[in-house]
């Protein structure tokens, strides 16, 4: 255990330095229990919280916006399930909608494709025009939301892995992420991609949660930077974004 | 981005314009994130351990291009999948069919055509279905083959005959097929009006034009340059006040053709063209 309570004081101090990373995103990944932790979470996080916040809570796949209006009731921030496409802003809070994984995609990989604009391959007129009508094309300088209906990953479809590791894909160092309350050890993998990348990582302490497997397992395959009682999470990092009301 | 980011990057684009170049099949423009996964979870299945080698045996070894096209195009689909997208179909898209003497249905990305049979089932049920013809296409032949059959595993029918039924289905689903050993067979006047044929969103052009296009969780493959062009495709496919169904978590708000539609059910993605 390499930080804990009575080195919270440490964070403090240390903001300097952390700030120097800049961090442009946290991620947070929960199952069972989850709904309780999030409540605690997001009810701390202040409305000028500067990142966007990606959840992936374990859930029924055929469960609807329930979850969104519940966490909505106890967060200044405004929640939704995060779209196709739908780039990330800050100070929003994206839920991974039931049935899907959830994935980041960067704007440097979106304009991967050697040949992006070009589909005179197909052969078509109307199609090489696609380009030279006059809608305006999206902004493509921000990262975006992606999602897939691939395969379960242990066992789970929204997977925590798949997000933690396509946001540390994208954004390296700059990755906050968390591992909450869990019945499972999804995101144990995702977690050390996030901390090989130079990000930083946060485990709920397990004595405190609710199911402590999934933050037992990260902490037993991620050197993690802090584990924390749950109510001290949110406050913590307010401390590290040096957030002012 | 650290130098074995770019390295990487580097070598997925090799291996798609390998693949398009020689086998013609085209991965470029489809979005990043999630097919990176999937080309990783194929160099480790074949036990190789990076995507350089898995380019030298795609390009030198057939067996290995067909696998590889099986792990990156996702096919993952259920009968009545997203009940209330059918719901929605029968309470709002039906009542506008109804006034059509016959009715183009195209489904793009069809898969292994499990969604294609519970749309042929709705629209006999609403007495439709003889005016219809449903296009079901994919890009995919092996997957198109298993679609014609019509023939799916009998132990997945418990939770289809719950997804029917909660899609406002109106028999015994049993009457749809008959069990054979381990297979549900279903009824063959389900296929009468279905045209299953091979066409590729990336690199295909329209064929018809249509009253209704289905394409669910197809496009959350692609990034939005080819996005954009599949939307162009179906703009183009589309008659006038013809309707746009897509997948629960897409949307056309981040498109530029969205101003060419209105919604007909926006919590289902069910849209009409205007313009």
């Amino acid at each position: 255990m390499k930080n804990t309570m009575n080195q919270l004081k440490v964070v403090k101090n240390s903001t300097g330095e952390s700030n120097k990373k800049n961090f442009e995103i946290v991620v947070v990944g929960t199952s069972l229990g989850g709904l309780e932790a999030l409540t605690v979470l997001l009810a701390d996080l202040p409305q000028s919280f500067p990142l966007p916040v990606v959840i992936v809570q374990h859930r029924h796949k055929s469960s609807q916006n329930r979850l969104t209006d519940f966490l909505q009731k106890q967060s200044s921030l405004q929640i939704t399930e995060a779209q196709d496409k739908e780039e990330l802003a800050p100070g929003r809070v994206y839920l991974a909608p039931a049935d899907y994984h959830l994935l980041i995609e960067s704007p440097s990989e979106e304009e991967f494709s050697l040949y992006g604009n070009d589909f005179t391959e197909s052969g078509s007129a109307a199609v090489e025009s696609i380009h030279n009508s006059k809608v305006p094309i999206p902004n493509r300088g921000t990262p975006t939301f992606a999602l897939s209906t691939e395969a379960p990953v242990c066992y789970a479809r929204p997977s925590i892995d798949v997000l933690f590791e396509s946001a540390a894909d994208a954004f390296g160092e700059k990755v906050i992420g968390i591992i909450l309350t869990g019945a499972n050890s999804d995101g144990s993998k995702g977690l050390a991609k996030i901390k090989a990348e130079g990000g930083l990582t946060f485990v709920e302490e397990p004595a405190s949660a609710l199911c402590p497997t999934m933050p037992a397992s990260a902490i037993a395959n991620v050197e993690v930077d802090w584990i924390l009682p749950l109510s001290k999470i949110a406050p913590c990092l307010v401390n590290l974004l040096r957030i002012k009301d | 981005m650290s130098e074995s980011h770019e390295l990487e990057t580097i070598e997925i684009q090799l291996l798609l314009e390998g693949m398009f170049r020689y086998y013609g099949f085209d991965f470029r423009n489809y979005a990043l994130a999630s097919l990176k996964r999937r080309i990783w979870n194929t160099i480790r299945s074949e036990r190789l351990t990076t995507v350089s080698a898995l380019q030298e045996k795609v390009l030198h070894n057939p067996a290995y291009l067909d696998r590889l096209l099986l792990d990156i195009s996702v096919n993952v689909t259920a009968m009545f999948r997203d009940p209330s997208f059918y719901i929605s179909f029968r309470n709002k898209v039906v009542p506008l069919l109804r006034t059509y003497p016959f009715i183009r249905i195209w489904h793009a990305g069809c898969s292994t055509g499990e969604e294609v049979y519970s749309m042929a089932i709705l629209l006999q049920e609403e007495g439709l279905y003889d005016r219809c013809r449903i296009y079901a296409t994919d890009m995919n032949e092996l997957v198109l083959k298993k679609a014609k059959t019509g023939i799916f595993p009998l132990k997945q029918m418990q939770e289809y005959t719950q997804l029917y039924h909660q899609a406002g289905g109106k028999k015994a689903f049993s009457e749809y097929y008959t069990a054979a050993y381990e297979n549900a067979i279903f009824r063959s006047s389900l296929k009468e009006n279905i045209v299953f044929a091979h066409h590729n969103l990336a690199t295909d052009n329209s064929f018809n034009e249509f009253n209704v296009i289905l394409c669910r969780n197809v496009l959350i493959y692609f990034n939005s340059h080819l996005q954009e062009r599949v939307h162009k495709l179906f703009y183009e496919s589309l008659g006038m006040f013809g309707v746009l169904g897509l997948g629960h978590q897409e949307s056309l708000i981040f498109t530029p053709y969205e101003k060419y539609y209105e919604p007909i059910e926006s919590s289902e993605k069910l849209y009409r063209r205007i313009k």
